[in-house]
């Protein structure tokens, strides 16, 4: 058997270049080969491979993972309270530290598979701590283009940053940063089309664009034909040696919200409900770098990361929108804000890690022009500083502690304190770096 | 921004014309990537993803592999899940549908030979099991040569005006290789029977071609890192019965083995395990000198 195939490759490899030599004729060389297989084989291994699949029913059945994630926290500020000085959120904007005492963290349901040659796709459900279930991603993804492009469809994480395309689950932290809570409620995903190029080069480099229905903060669900909000994004990276590896982004979305209604308080400390319509553009810088002695991660590793967004709201404000204080009007106004993390963890023996994060919200310049009769922009820098150690005790499951001190609240101090544990139980899931 | 995408889009262009002729492979391990050279030669262009001192398991889905992914004609790897925490999503995000599983230029070494130790209960309370069988093949020397007559063929298909010249390069190749199995077979012959114990269970393919007996492992379970309880219980199993060395390889740490080894009265032996691993071990055949001598010279 193992003979036959030998000979059946050398030919198989031999003919179809042994017609153009000139000199010995195919037949010859064929012949030749032969004689010399004769004489390997007769050294060769008898046995012979065998590469037969198992076969079941379920054979085709998509790889299903589920992760499970619980939480325990303790809040020095009742969390009712909970809002960003400065950085006013639509209500039902995914934001602050969640509730006192257990509660479940977002466990998920993932469900992927590759639908035939053409197409990769699949979704993933979380399940809140309210017991409500929402529908984080539900997508279709080429995998028979060429040239580098991957077009995406459906419900995704947007690619732009570096944590926004990340699940909950491999976070570094129990929450995300202040600045994704503020400038993209905690994480953006939309409904929409992506299309992605990789150049063919030696550093990695990485283009894309998104347009999207809008479906949520910052952008604001329109009832109308093509795109609520588009953003594009491009990636380079690559490695330092055998040790380091990096990755670095410029991401850039635009949205056009109307009536974006948020509550803040005015000058006389009452709440008013604002509405603003007009543009909305955001940019982002990211970059992350990761070590580990001679690129092997098991023992000690360290990973950097840094990301920085910026958003401009150009367009007019709606002071007292509902009318409730008697004194609804709308006029121009004009905000650029901005806001960064810094990050670091570092896995000092295998299975434990320690994290630190600092960060820090802009308040930047508001220009409330008229409104400012009724609005004042608040003279304050929201911050926060963290701490983390979780324990890995295998790749499917992490037990995490987070303490951290969150000055989100102009003149309070929230210190808070975290238990958490994420399993994954299913199919081994691969990562993005 | 203009100025930035402009110069990028020049770093685009230029490295289009640096690739010339030669296949592009990208290969997993460094062992596929020497295998691949020998067959290849100079037609072929060989990338390594992940080298001797890191884990074959717990490799990162760096931004470089994705890169070297999206140019590649022909992936080369293990297979039997020893990827699987990085390679599917590499090649989902390549936009190369060249190298997707199901095309030719998709190669995985382990589907061509005997797989040993493939599980008849799937359970991760056993530690990081792979459902494929134990992934760690390129530890016999006759699966290389197993290996080397599908990855000539397919060599010979994707890249059809080079095929006599893989045909002729596996036919000297394969000469050579056995000769030195032959050789290597005559050397290790005091190694049969021998008893070890092992870091990982990373030698099942070693032991079944050289008749080692691996007595125990110093992981508690697959995947999981030496605990002085389990090193404990290796030490007094060993007193029922010996092992006359510990062996693991070169990207394990050192401290369990050397702690056995010094309780135990045993040498502590480090393998190369791939291309790479040593300073002998530059190539194939180094490879497995290198690993018969250390294991001989342990046995002093």
């Amino acid at each position: 058997m193992f003979r036959h195939l030998v000979c059946a490759a050398i030919i198989a490899a031999i003919t179809p270049s042994a017609r153009a030599a000139d000199g010995v004729s195919p037949e010859q060389r064929i012949r030749d080969m032969e004689q010399r297989l004769d004489r390997i084989e007769a050294a060769a291994p008898a046995d012979a491979p065998s590469a037969a699949p198992a076969a079941a029913a379920n054979s085709f059945n998509p790889a299903i993972s589920l992760i499970l994630s619980g939480l325990y926290t303790h809040l020095s500020q009742d969390p009712a309270g909970y809002r960003i000085t400065g950085f006013p959120l639509p209500a039902g904007t995914e934001v602050g530290p969640g509730s006192r005492g257990f509660s479940l963290t977002e466990s998920e349901l993932g469900v992927y598979a590759n639908i035939d040659p053409y197409f990769y796709g699949g979704l993933n459900f979380s399940i809140h701590p309210d017991d409500s279930v929402s529908t984080e991603e539900a997508f279709i993804q080429t995998i028979a283009l060429s040239q580098g492009f991957t077009i995406k469809a459906g419900r995704f994480f947007s690619g732009i940053g570096y944590l926004n395309e990340q699940h909950a689950h491999t976070w570094d932290f129990v929450d995300a940063p202040l600045a994704y809570q503020a400038f993209l409620g905690t994480q953006r995903g939309d409904d929409g089309v992506q299309v992605k190029w990789l150049a063919p080069t030696d550093t990695f480099l990485e283009f894309g664009a998104e347009l999207g229905r809008g479906r949520s903060y910052p952008a604001t669900n329109r009832a109308k034909n093509g795109a609520g909000a588009s953003s594009v994004f491009a990636h380079t990276g690559g490695d330092v040696g055998i040790s380091h590896s990096w990755r670095a982004g410029l991401s850039a979305l635009a949205t056009a919200p109307r009536n974006r209604q948020f509550s803040d308080s005015n000058l006389a400390g009452n709440t008013a409900l604002n509405a603003f319509s007009g543009d909305t553009r955001l940019w982002i810088a990211d970059f992350v770098w990761k070590y580990a002695p001679n690129g092997n991660t098991v023992y000690t590793n360290f990973k950097l990361q840094a990301e920085y967004i910026q958003r401009r709201d150009n367009g007019n404000l709606t002071y007292d929108a509902n009318g409730a204080l008697g004194a609804t009007r709308t006029v121009a106004y004009d905000a650029n804000q901005s806001g960064w993390y810094l990050q670091g963890t570092y896995q000092f023996l295998p299975y434990w890690r320690i994290g630190l994060r600092t960060e820090q919200l802009a308040h930047g310049s508001v220009d409330y022009a008229s409104n400012s009769l009724y609005l004042a922009q608040a003279n304050f820098n929201p911050s926060k500083q963290s701490v983390m150690l979780d324990f890995n005790p295998s790749e499917f499951s992490r037990i995490r502690v987070q303490f951290a001190q969150d000055k989100s609240r102009q003149g309070i101090t929230d210190n808070q304190a975290f238990v958490q544990y994420q399993m994954s139980i299913g199919a081994h899931g691969a990562h993005q770096f | 921004m203009k100025n930035f995408l402009g110069a990028l889009l020049t770093l685009a262009a230029l490295s289009f014309a640096q690739h010339a002729a030669a296949l592009d492979v990208f290969t997993c391990e460094p062992e596929w990537g020497a295998l691949v050279q020998e067959l290849g030669g100079d037609k072929v262009s060989v990338y390594v993803a992940t080298s001797a001192l890191q884990d074959p398991h717990r490799i990162q889905a760096k931004p470089s592999l994705l890169a070297r992914a999206r140019r590649a004609q022909l992936v080369v790897c293990t297979g039997a899940e020893l990827e699987i925490g990085w390679l599917p999503i590499v090649l989902r995000q390549s936009g190369n549908s060249a190298v997707q599983p199901d095309k030719p230029g998709y190669f995985e070494a382990a589907n061509y030979v005997q797989r040993l130790e493939v599980p008849t209960r799937l359970d991760r309370a056993a530690g990081d099991v792979h459902a494929g069988g134990n992934p760690h093949i390129q530890t016999d020397p006759r699966n290389i040569a197993r290996v080397a007559t599908a990855l000539a063929q397919r060599l010979g298909e994707i890249d059809p005006a080079n095929a006599a010249y893989y045909g002729t390069r596996y036919a000297n190749f394969t000469q050579r290789w056995n000769a030195a199995i032959q050789r290597w077979d005559k050397q290790a012959a005091p190694l049969k029977g021998v008893a070890i114990v092992a870091h990982h269970r990373s030698w099942v393919y070693l032991n079944h071609w050289l008749g080692l007996r691996e007595i125990t492992e110093l992981e508690p379970k697959p995947g999981v890192e030496p605990t002085a309880a389990h090193l404990e219980e290796v030490l007094a199993q060993l007193k029922r019965d010996p092992a006359r060395m510990v062996i693991r390889s070169a990207y394990e740490d050192d401290r369990a083995s050397q702690w056995l080894a010094a309780r135990a009265k045993i040498p502590a032996v480090m393998l190369p395990f791939t291309v790479g691993g040593s300073d002998k071990a530059k190539d194939l055949f180094g490879l497995y000198d290198d690993t018969i001598a250390r294991l001989l010279q342990a046995l002093k």
